[in-house]
C-alpha cells in the first residue's frame, strides 16, 4: 500500500499529470494580463445578458432531460421485466454514438416549417398553423436525447450494484415501491447519476455545433463571437476562464453535497415483473427515446447516402475510418491508465494536495473544444520554442503526441468518474478480507478489483474512445498531415453547408461509434 | 488482462508514432487552408502534375490556422494560408502573419479591388452575396437593393440569416464605409423588424423557407441558389442583382497570401502566381459555382445563365478593416 501523508512519488505523478492539463487552461488566463474592456463593454451592454439567461435556461433544461430520460430507463432496465429489455438495455446507449450536431441538423431539417412534416401537413390541411423547430426548447431536447447515455449509464451500473435486497428491506420496513426508489434507490445510485450529470452539463456547457444549427446563443457562442467575429482570442479565453470558474463552483459544490455519502454496495441482482400492459408501456417509451435519438437520424442520413450517392468512398475514405478508429483506441487507453491511476492514488492517498490536482486534471471537459485546442496549441508551441533553443528539435505541434495529449486533457474527466465510481464499489473491508486470508497484492488486483471494476472500467474506456471519434476541434488543429478523420471530413462538408454530402462520413462515424458499444454490450 | 494487452499494445503503437511527422521535404510546399479537402486538392492535383512540386495541407477554421500560425512563429512550416472571406486574410495581415508579394502575372490577373492594398493576399475566386426571390409571389420588379429590404413594405417577408456567419458581418461592413455607421444602424434594425422567423444558421435552409412560403426574399450567396437549382432545375426561385443602379452587388473572395516565415517562399510565390491562370481559375470557379477572378475566364455555364451584374468596386479589405464594427453594430441592432 501507499504511504499516507509524506512525500511519494503517487502523489507526485498525480500533481504532474493536473499539471499537463492546467497548462493548457492556464495559457488560457494569460489572456487576462490584456485588457480587452471594449469587447468586455461590449458585450455586456448587448447580449451578455440574455447569453447567461439562455445559457442556464439550456443546463437546466438539459439536467432535466437527461436525468429524467437517464434515471428511468436505468431503473427500469436494472430492476423491472419488460418486453425487449434485453436488447434494449444496450440498444439505450447507442445514442451515444451520435454526434449532438448531426443530430441537431436532422431534427431541424425534419420538423421546421420547410421541412417535410410540415410541408406534409400543409398539404393535408392548408390551414395548419405550423410551428419553429429552432424554438429553444428544441435544444434542450435534442441534447438531452444524446446526452441521457451517461447518466443512464452510470445510473444502470449503480442500480444493478445494489441488488434488490435493498429494496426489499425498504420495503418491509414499510416503503411502497415508489416510496422506496426515492428514499433508498435514488440517494444510494446518487454519486453514479451525479458523474454522469456532470458529464452532460459539462459536454452541454461546451457545446457549440448543435446550439449553432438552432442559432441558439449560450455563453460559448459568445467565446466564439469574440474570436471569430471581433478578432479578439483574448477577450474569447478571458470569457472562457470565467465558464470554468462557473464550472469548477459547480464541481465543488456537488462534492461537498456528497462528501459524508459514500457507498458500496452487495450484488446479487433480479429483476421483478410487473403488470403487462405497464410493462408495454415502459418498452414503448424505452423505444420512443431510442427512435428519436438514434432510429430516426440514422434513417435520414442514410436517405441522404442514397441521395446523394457515395462519392469519394475510394482508399481515403478507409483512411479515415481507420485513423479515427485508431485515434479512438489509441487515446483511449491512455485516458483509462492515467484516470486509473488518478483514483488509485486519490483513493490511498487522499490528501489536500493530491485530491486538488484531481479536481484540476479532469476540468478540461468543460471548456468548448476550440479554445482549449489553442490552448493546448500555445503552450506546445513554447515548449517546442523553448525545447529548440537549446538545440532538440522535437515536432510537437503537428506530432501525433500532440494530438493524443490534448485527448488526455479534453476527456480525462470523462474516464475518471466511472473508474472512480467502479473503485468505490470495493470496499475497502472486503480488500481486507482478502488479505486476512493471505491473497497476496497481484491476488488482490486480479480477483477482487479486476472483476469488480470491470464493467466501470469498459464503461470509461467506451465513453472516451467515442468522444475521441466525435471530437472535431481540437482534431482540426492538431492533427499530424494526413490524420484527417471522419470528423474532420464532416467538418469540411457542413463548413460548406453541404450537409447531405456529409451524411456519409457522419453515418460511418456513427457506425463505428456502434462497434464499442456492442463490444461492452457483448460482456454482460 | 485481455484489456491491458490491448493498452500495452496501444501504448506501444501510439510511442512508435510519437515523432512521425517529419519536416516537409525540399520538393513540398505546406499550406493551412479553410478551402476545405474536396474543393481544394483537386488543384493541388493538378499543380503537383504540372510541376512535380507536391503540397502537403492542413484544413480547419480560418481563425484557428491564424492563432496556429501566430503560435508556430519563426518555426512554422506553412508557407501559404488560404482562406474564404477577406476578412479573414486581413485578420492574418493585421498580426503580422503574411508577407507582400510583388509581382506582375498576379498584379495583371487579380483586379486592384481583390487585392490587399499592401500585396500581402490576393483574391482567388469571388463570391457574390445578392437578393433571392420567390417566383411565385414576386415580381422582380419590386425588388431594388439590401437597402430597401428594410422598408416596412417587407414586413414579415424576409429571411435572413444569422449574423455569426461572416459573409453577412462583411456585407455589413461594406453598408458600414458606404453608408456611414448610423444609416446602416437604421437599415439593419428595419431588417430585424421585417423578419418572417427566426434567423436562419445556413443559406440552404433560408432559401427552403422561401420555397416553403415562409418568407418571400432573402440574401444568400449565389453558389448556394446554384447548388439547389442543380438538384432541383424546378425551383421556383430566382437571383435577384442587387444595388445595381448604385453601388453593385456586394461581393466577397476567397484568397491567399504567403506566409512571413515560410520555409520556401518562392515556390509559395510561383503557386500563389499558377493559381491566377487560367486553368486553375476554371478549377477553383468550378468546384463551387464561383466566379473567377482573373478577367479572362469565363465563369462555368450554370454560373452565366443567372446574368451579368455591376459588381461593388470597394476594395474587399473593407470587409476586414470595419469587421468589428459590423459585428457591434448588427448586435446593437438586436440581428441574431
Amino acid at each position: 500500500m501507499i504511504r499516507r501523508g509524506a512525500f511519494s512519488f503517487s502523489g507526485a505523478s498525480v500533481i504532474t499529470l493536473a499539471l499537463l492539463v492546467v497548462v493548457p487552461i492556464l495559457v488560457l488566463l494569460a489572456a487576462w494580463r490584456q485588457q480587452e474592456w471594449a469587447t468586455w463593454q461590449h458585450l455586456m451592454d448587448t447580449v451578455l445578458l440574455r447569453l447567461i439567461g439562455n445559457t442556464v435556461f439550456l443546463m437546466m433544461g438539459v439536467a432535466i432531460g437527461v436525468s429524467l430520460l437517464g434515471i428511468t430507463l436505468a431503473w427500469c432496465v436494472a430492476t423491472l421485466d419488460f418486453p425487449g429489455r434485453r436488447w434494449l438495455q444496450w440498444a439505450l446507449l447507442l445514442p451515444m454514438a451520435m454526434p449532438a450536431y448531426v443530430l441537431a441538423f436532422v431534427l431541424v431539417d425534419l420538423l421546421d416549417y420547410a421541412g417535410p412534416i410540415q410541408t406534409q401537413m400543409r398539404s393535408w390541411w392548408s390551414a395548419f398553423p405550423g410551428f419553429s423547430a429552432r424554438h429553444p426548447l428544441w435544444v434542450v431536447v435534442t441534447l438531452s436525447l444524446v446526452l441521457y447515455p451517461y447518466v443512464y449509464m452510470l445510473a444502470r451500473l449503480a442500480f444493478q450494484a445494489q441488488g434488490r435486497a435493498v429494496l426489499e428491506q425498504a420495503r418491509i420496513l414499510g416503503d411502497g415501491p415508489v416510496r422506496a426508489f426515492f428514499k433508498v434507490a435514488l440517494p444510494m445510485a446518487r454519486p453514479g447519476i451525479a458523474a454522469g450529470l456532470a458529464l452532460a452539463l459539462m459536454e452541454t456547457l461546451a457545446d457549440f455545433g448543435a446550439v449553432s444549427v438552432f442559432n441558439f446563443d449560450t455563453f460559448t457562442t459568445a467565446i466564439y463571437k469574440s474570436w471569430y467575429g471581433l478578432f479578439n482570442l483574448q477577450a474569447a479565453a478571458q470569457l472562457a476562464s470565467l465558464l470554468l470558474l462557473f464550472v469548477l463552483v459547480a464541481l465543488w459544490l456537488e462534492r461537498r453535497g456528497r462528501r459524508r455519502a459514500r457507498f458500496s454496495e452487495l450484488g446479487g441482482r433480479q429483476v421483478v415483473r410487473v403488470r403487462p400492459r405497464f410493462a408495454w408501456l415502459i418498452s414503448a417509451f424505452a423505444f420512443a427515446v431510442l427512435f428519436m435519438a438514434f432510429l430516426l437520424p440514422v434513417c435520414r442520413l442514410l436517405y441522404w447516402v442514397v441521395g446523394t450517392g457515395i462519392d469519394g468512398l475510394d482508399s481515403r475514405f478507409f483512411s479515415l475510418i481507420w485513423r479515427t478508429f485508431l485515434l479512438g483506441a489509441m487515446a483511449a487507453s491512455l485516458v483509462l491508465v492515467l484516470a486509473s491511476w488518478l483514483a488509485w492514488v486519490k483513493r490511498h492517498q487522499p490528501s489536500r494536495a493530491v485530491s486538488g490536482s484531481v479536481q484540476l486534471a479532469t476540468l478540461g471537459y468543460a471548456l468548448p473544444g476550440s479554445v482549449l485546442a489553442v490552448g493546448i496549441m500555445v503552450s506546445f508551441s513554447a515548449v517546442e520554442a523553448r525545447l529548440d533553443q537549446w538545440g532538440l528539435t522535437v515536432p510537437l505541434v503537428g506530432g501525433l503526441a500532440a494530438l493524443i495529449l490534448a485527448y488526455v486533457v479534453r476527456f480525462l474527466a470523462v474516464a475518471f468518474g466511472p473508474v472512480e465510481n467502479a473503485l468505490q464499489q470495493v470496499r475497502p473491508s472486503l480488500v481486507e478480507a482478502a488479505r486476512t486470508l493471505g491473497a497476496t497484492a497481484s491476488e488482490v488486483g486480479r480477483r477482487v478489483y479486476l472483476p469488480m471494476m470491470l464493467p466501470g472500467l469498459f464503461t470509461a474506456l467506451l465513453l472516451v474512445g467515442i468522444d475521441v471519434m466525435k471530437e472535431m476541434p481540437a482534431t482540426l488543429l492538431l492533427r499530424p498531415f494526413g490524420w484527417d478523420t471522419l470528423a474532420v471530413r464532416i467538418y469540411e462538408l457542413t463548413a460548406e453547408g453541404e450537409w447531405q454530402r456529409a451524411a456519409a462520413p457522419s453515418l460511418t462515424l456513427v457506425l463505428l461509434g456502434l462497434v464499442p458499444v456492442i463490444v461492452l454490450s457483448r460482456r454482460r | 488482462m485481455r484489456v491491458f494487452g490491448i493498452i500495452v499494445g496501444a501504448l506501444v503503437m501510439a510511442s512508435g508514432l510519437w515523432g512521425c511527422s517529419e519536416p516537409a521535404a525540399d520538393e513540398e510546399l505546406v499550406v493551412y487552408t479553410s478551402r476545405n479537402d474536396h474543393l481544394i486538392k483537386p488543384v493541388f492535383d493538378a499543380y503537383t502534375e504540372a510541376t512535380g512540386v507536391r503540397i502537403r495541407y492542413i484544413t480547419d477554421n480560418a481563425s484557428a490556422l491564424t492563432a496556429r500560425l501566430q503560435a508556430e512563429g519563426e518555426r512554422s512550416p506553412a508557407d501559404m494560408l488560404i482562406t474564404v472571406d477577406a476578412g479573414n486574410l486581413w485578420n492574418a495581415a493585421e498580426k503580422g502573419l503574411l508577407s507582400p508579394v510583388e509581382s506582375v502575372v498576379l498584379k495583371n490577373n487579380v483586379p486592384d479591388a481583390l487585392t490587399d492594398p499592401k500585396n500581402q493576399w490576393y483574391g482567388l475566386t469571388v463570391r457574390a452575396r445578392t437578393l433571392v426571390y420567390s417566383k411565385d409571389r414576386l415580381q422582380p420588379s419590386e425588388l431594388s437593393t439590401y437597402e430597401d429590404l428594410a422598408d416596412p413594405k417587407w414586413k414579415g417577408r424576409l429571411c435572413l440569416r444569422t449574423s455569426k456567419k461572416v459573409y453577412n458581418q462583411s456585407l455589413v461592413a461594406t453598408m458600414i464605409e458606404r453608408l456611414g455607421e448610423e444609416k446602416t444602424e437604421e437599415i439593419v434594425r428595419g431588417w430585424v423588424a421585417n423578419l418572417a422567423t427566426d434567423v436562419f444558421s445556413n443559406d440552404t435552409a433560408l432559401m427552403e423557407a422561401i420555397v416553403a412560403g415562409q418568407c418571400d426574399v432573402g440574401i444568400v450567396n449565389t453558389y448556394y441558389y446554384g447548388r439547389m437549382k442543380r438538384d432541383n432545375p424546378q425551383l421556383p426561385l430566382g437571383l435577384f442583382w442587387a444595388n445595381q443602379e448604385s453601388s453593385g452587388v456586394h461581393v466577397n473572395i476567397s484568397g491567399a497570401g504567403v506566409t512571413v516565415n515560410a520555409p520556401h517562399p518562392e515556390k509559395a510565390k510561383a503557386l500563389l502566381e499558377w493559381m491566377t491562370q487560367p486553368a486553375a481559375q476554371q478549377l477553383l470557379a468550378d468546384r463551387n459555382l464561383e466566379y473567377p477572378v482573373n478577367a479572362s475566364v469565363k465563369p462555368p455555364e450554370e454560373v452565366r445563365s443567372w446574368g451579368e451584374f455591376k459588381s461593388d468596386d470597394l476594395n474587399v479589405s473593407v470587409a476586414g478593416a470595419l469587421q468589428v464594427e459590423a459585428v457591434k453594430l448588427m448586435d446593437r441592432a438586436g440581428y441574431r
